[in-house]
Formats: structure tokens, sequence, C-alpha cells
């Protein structure tokens, strides 16, 4: 169906994987297969890790959800916190929250925003742009930046830092908090923390537009590389605020095709299910969704900064929106597809989040008393938030005793796996065909990987067949288990 | 453990779990440009070296879940000296155990073929390509497959448990976590 996904036959083809992708977050491989003459017949992203929550979740109190769905990810276990947390809000009737329960869940969704691309841009993928896709394998990481760039690798940590710090005032934590609970949060902006945020947040915009213009540097200064890098086309996704302005704790969602129309837009997420089909293949453990009205050809799309950038009108606040403005000119009129612009736009995301934690520090609502809401019971809601890597799809059914008996997820790296494995394939064919493999150039394969800045752990929680027998023995050789095919 | 005339080599995995201690490594914040004046790093998600090689000490993030799990699970206990569990899922399985008690065809069926939204593989199939790795019936903390140094508990160990653990282990003391900064949750 998409060319180079199946090789026509596989005999005598030669096998080479790239296992596992490093640099990215979680458990991925990438097989290749390739002929005589090193033509590429087959790419492949793997995601081989599997979980289990979507039914392990079922039979358990609904309010233990929002902590347990947030051990998908390590990364961003806010996005699930709060996108568990708005769809269960609607099951204890809270059909609104409260000023300050709804800004103290921005404040640290948007510190989750900065960190998180932060740490991808910084610590995961900047070794790559700085030193070159092909550069040497022991400096292609942090310490070597830190090493030839120590600025860039500080303003990195010490903007992590005060994201995660963030997290942390508000749900009591840096990772795994419980700041948000069904109905609204519970507990409000310490106000000696809130100064303590306040002392830093300047220059976190400063060293956030000065990401944006590094990004921006690298892009410009080498249109050939930036521009065509694993370049495809597809439509995008994400969710947008009523006004049309990015955001990306609520809103609607609105699909737009790769020529910048708009094919959906204000579609209620509570619905979601109308929308998407999500295709099984046998080779992945990681399931590929589609606009169902669409089909699975046409219907694949992009989510994530560079999907959420272009998807929305405008971005409501004044930096980022000057640079969303330079970076939609680089399209000169059309949208930009290019992988590697998925940095310049993560890091006007970055730019865009420290502003709005600006604001909200102003915010005297923080400070508020009054925490939660609730109203009639429900027994069903759908949770949808833009978490960092894209739209993230939360919905669940819970019983009168107050037990969930369905749970589905759809998270954001699952919506860019055909986009991801199209990245691949791409850049298999511009840089690898007819040549001998090295490992400069299998970095290619995974430096497009990286732009979308996948979550692997995330997009694994569902299960997996064992296609073999395997016994797991303990150091004295006593069987601790067994696995049989079938 | 100080070594005379080189850096520590320190290698570091996650297993089947969420990345959560590898994150709160990294909460070491600019204790971790202090850090890399003491060790480099060996096979990590923050490096592109694929296997482990000779170390010092190997940290482990996350349980046993898969064969693949286990065959690099071995790989690091051959070659790390000293081999820390670090989290909760690497010292008890942590969340991902919670599917201990489910079958696993069951969980197979619900995820591929009858929740919602779902287009499934014809003839009941469930992904099965060999590349996908062999999954175990229960998901295992580390020492039951093999033997560890030291344990350090917390969903996750916060990122001052793990550096005081990592200076006083480097500096050749017996790792101690004082009562405040050694939690389970």
């Amino acid at each position: 169906m998409f060319e180079l996904e199946t090789a026509s036959q596989t005999d005598n083809l030669r096998r080479v994987a790239i296992d596992p992708v490093s640099r990215v977050e979680g458990h991925g491989k990438v097989t290749l297969l390739l002929d005589d003459h090193n033509q590429v017949q087959q790419v492949r992203l793997h995601i081989v890790e599997f979980r289990g929550f979507e039914k392990f979740i079922q039979g358990r109190p609904y309010w233990e959800v929002p902590v347990m769905v947030q051990r998908l990810c390590g990364i961003c276990p806010v996005s699930h916190h709060l996108a568990a947390s708005k769809a269960l809000d609607l099951v204890v009737g809270a059909v609104s929250i409260t000023p300050t329960a709804e800004k103290m869940r921005r404040l640290m969704h948007y510190g989750q925003m900065l960190q998180s691309h932060a740490l991808h841009f910084f610590h995961l993928s900047s070794p790559d742009l700085l030193f070159g896709f092909d550069s040497d394998v022991g400096q292609r990481n942090i310490v070597g930046v830190a090493a030839a760039h120590p600025e860039v690798a500080k303003q990195g940590i010490l903007l992590r830092k005060f994201g995660q710090e963030v997290i942390r005032v508000t749900s009591g934590k840096r990772i795994h908090g419980t700041g948000a609970v069904p109905g609204g949060v519970n507990k409000a902006l310490d106000p000696a923390d809130r100064a303590m945020l306040l002392q830093d947040v300047e220059q976190m915009i400063v060293w956030s537009r000065d990401a944006v213009h590094l990004t921006k540097r690298l892009h410009t200064s080498n249109p050939a590389l930036y521009d065509q890098f694993g370049l495809f086309r597809s439509n995008l996704f994400s969710l947008v605020r009523a006004d049309g302005a990015l955001d990306f704790y609520h809103g609607h969602l609105r699909l737009r095709d790769g020529d910048g129309k708009v094919l959906l837009d204000g579609v209620d997420y509570q619905n979601y299910h109308h929308l998407l089909t999500e295709e099984v293949k046998s080779w992945s453990y990681m399931k590929f969704p589609y606009v169902t009205a669409m089909g699975r050809e046409q219907g694949w799309y992009k989510v994530g900064p560079l999907a959420r950038v272009q998807n929305c009108d405008f971005i409501p606040s004044p930096l980022a929106e000057i640079e969303r403005r330079e970076f939609m000119d680089h399209g000169q009129g059309g949208l930009v597809h290019a992988p590697l612009a998925y940095h310049w736009a993560r890091m006007i995301e970055m730019l865009h989040a420290a502003e709005v934690i600006k604001e909200l520090l102003a915010d005297d609502d923080l400070l508020g008393d009054d925490l939660m809401s609730c109203g009639d019971r429900r027994r069903e809601g759908v949770g949808v938030i833009e978490a960092p890597r894209g739209t993230l799809i939360h919905h669940y059914q819970v019983d009168e005793d107050d037990l969930v008996t369905m749970a589905n997820l759809i998270v954001s790296t699952t919506h860019n796996n055909q986009a991801m494995n199209e990245a691949v394939r791409q850049v298999a064919r511009q840089y690898l065909n007819g040549r001998e493999i090295t490992e400069g150039l299998l970095n290619h394969i995974e430096v497009a990987i990286r732009a979308f800045d996948p979550c692997l752990s995330c997009a694994t929680h569902a299960l997996g067949q064992m296609p073999l027998t395997v016994e797991l023995l303990d150091g004295s050789g006593r069987l601790l288990d067994r696995r049989v095919k079938g | 453990m100080i070594v005379s005339g080189r850096k520590l080599r320190v290698a570091t995995t996650s297993l089947a779990g969420c990345f959560g201690c590898h994150m709160s490594f990294l909460d070491i914040d600019e204790h971790l440009l202090e850090l890399v004046e003491l060790v480099e790093f060996d096979r990590s998600p923050l490096t592109d070296i694929k296997h482990c090689g000779p170390c010092d000490i190997g940290i482990i993030e996350g349980g046993v879940c898969n064969a693949e799990n286990v065959h690099v699970l071995r790989e690091f206990r051959k070659h790390c000296k000293i081999l820390i569990a670090l989290g909760a899922c690497a010292v008890t399985g942590g969340l991902p155990a919670q599917r201990n008690h489910l079958d696993v065809g069951q969980c197979l069926q619900e995820v591929y073929h009858t929740c919602i939204g779902v287009e499934s593989l014809p003839g009941g199939q469930v992904p099965n390509d060999p590349e996908l790795p062999l999954l175990l019936d229960k998901v295992h903390p580390i020492h039951e497959v093999v033997r560890v140094d030291y344990f350090i508990p917390g969903c996750p160990p916060s990122g001052e448990a793990i550096w005081k653990f990592l200076t006083d282990l480097i500096a050749g003391h017996t790792p101690r976590l004082s009562h405040p900064i050694l939690r389970f949750d």
C-alpha cells in the first residue's frame, strides 16, 4: 500500500537494523531490507515495547487513574495526568472547573511543555544539528555539546530545570506528581513558589527566544538540507482554541490538508471515535490512525509542533507570534512540511510556553481556595490535550461503583506513526540507496525519527504477541517464566 | 571507587519503564556538568552507543517484560562491575507489573480487536512479526534475573537522591540516602 513499507519479495535481501533507536524516549528499532545493489526495498520503524494500561486500568477506581496513567511516560507525565483528569472531570459532573483549578493545570502543563521541548532539543537532538548527522559517535551527545558549546548546554539544562520546577510547585513532584484530581486540583500555588518562579521567568523567555533564533539560523543557513531532508507531505491535525489560537490545554479539533486548506474544524473531541480509525499492522505494536472518512491512504496526518504552529490562526503571546509569522513566511505561502522544521516550530512553542507561564504567574486566581467542582455523575468522558508531541486522547467509562470499565488511549506519537515511517523511507531513498551503509548514514534515519520527538514508551501501552518460545531462567538456572507461540 | 588516571565509565538503560528515572537522573540539573567531569557514558539513551562495553557502573531503569529486556539486562550485568536497580519498576516490577494478574491473550484481543475504532488484522491475528521481541507472561523485577548490587526505590527516585548516591559511590563511600530523600512514591 505505502511504497517501501513491504518488499515485493524478501529472498536474498540483506537486513540492516538500527536497534535500539537512541536519543529518543522508549524502545524502537528500524529495519531495512536491501538488495544486492544496496537499493532499499523495505523500511520499517517498529515499536517493540508493550504495556497493557488500557486493560489493567479496568476495574480500578476512577480517582486512581490520573496518577496511574502518567506512568505511561516519564518525559510528559503531566500530559497523561491532565488528559485523564479532563476526561474524569466529566464523569464527576464538573463540566467546567474553577478558575484556580484551570489556571493551576495550565501552569503545570505549560511548565511541562517548556521542560519537554528543552529536553528534546538540547539534550537529545542538538548534537546532530550542531555537529552534523555523521559526526563522531563519541561526541554526538549532550556531553559533547557541553564541551563544544557550554553556554548552549547550560541554557538547555536550566530551561528544563525551570519547567520541572513549575511542575513541582503545581503538582508536588517534578515527575509523577498529584496536582490534578477529577473535578479540579488539590492545591493552589504557594506565594513563595510564585516569587521563586517570577525571579527567573524573564531569563527563560530570553533563552527561549535565543533557542528559536538558533534553530532558525540552522534552518535558513542550509536550506538545501533542512528543507529537503526526509520531506513528505501530509495533513495536519491538532486542537485549536475556539478563536483559532494555539492552545495546549483545551479547544476543538481541526484538520488541515497538505496545501493548507481546512478540511474539518470545530470538531468536539467527545466525538473523536467517529472521526478516527486505528489500523493494526503485524510488524508494530503501535497502531496507525487515520481519518476514517478519508481512508487509510489519504487520511493520515502529522501532529505535534510542526502541525500546531501551522494549524492555528495565531499564537496568543507577542514574541512567539512574531516568530510564528517568520516561520510561516519561510513556507512562501504554502505549508512547511520539512521534518527538520519540527525543531524550529518546537522552539517557537517553548517560547510561547515561557511567555504564558509569565502571564499566569501574575494572575492571583492561582492563589485562590476554590479548587473543586462537581455535578451530576456521568458514565463516560473523553479528555484531549495537546501534549508536547501532539494530540493526546483519553477516553474512559466508569460504572456506578466508581470502577473503570473501559479505557481507550490514543497517544501523540501514535498519531505520528505513519508520518515517521514516511520520513525514514524518504531519508532511505535520499541517502542510503546504492551506498555502502555506514554508522553515519544510519544516523540520518534516526535524525528523521528524532525530529518528531517520539515518545515510544507512551505509544506502547498496548500488548503484543510472542512469536516464538522464550524461557526466562534465574541465576541458578531455575525456570521463572516460559512462553510458547500460539 | 576512585580509579586513578581515567574517568569512571557509566552505562544506563531503560527496560520496561517509562523513562521517568532517566528524567529524574537529568533532574540533577547543573550537577550534570560536574558529573561529566567524573564519568563518561557508555550505552545510554543519551548516547548513540548501541551496546554496553566494559563499565564501572550500570544503571537499570524498568523491570523485565520481554526477551529483549532479558538480553540487555544480561549484557549489562556481564559488563558492569556495579549494577544498580533504579526506581520502582527495576526494584519490584512497578506499575507495568499490574498486568501480571491478567491473561496476555485476552489483553491482545482487547487492544487489537475489540477496542473502540480499531481496524483489526484478519483472522484474529495480533502483531506477531519476528522483529517484535518475545513477551513474557509476567513483568519481573531485575533481581529475579541477575545479581544486583544496589537498589534505589522511588517512582522515580528524586534527582537529589540519585546525585547523593552517585557522588557517594564515586567517592568510594558506602552510598547512604537519608530519610527525607529515601522515598517510595
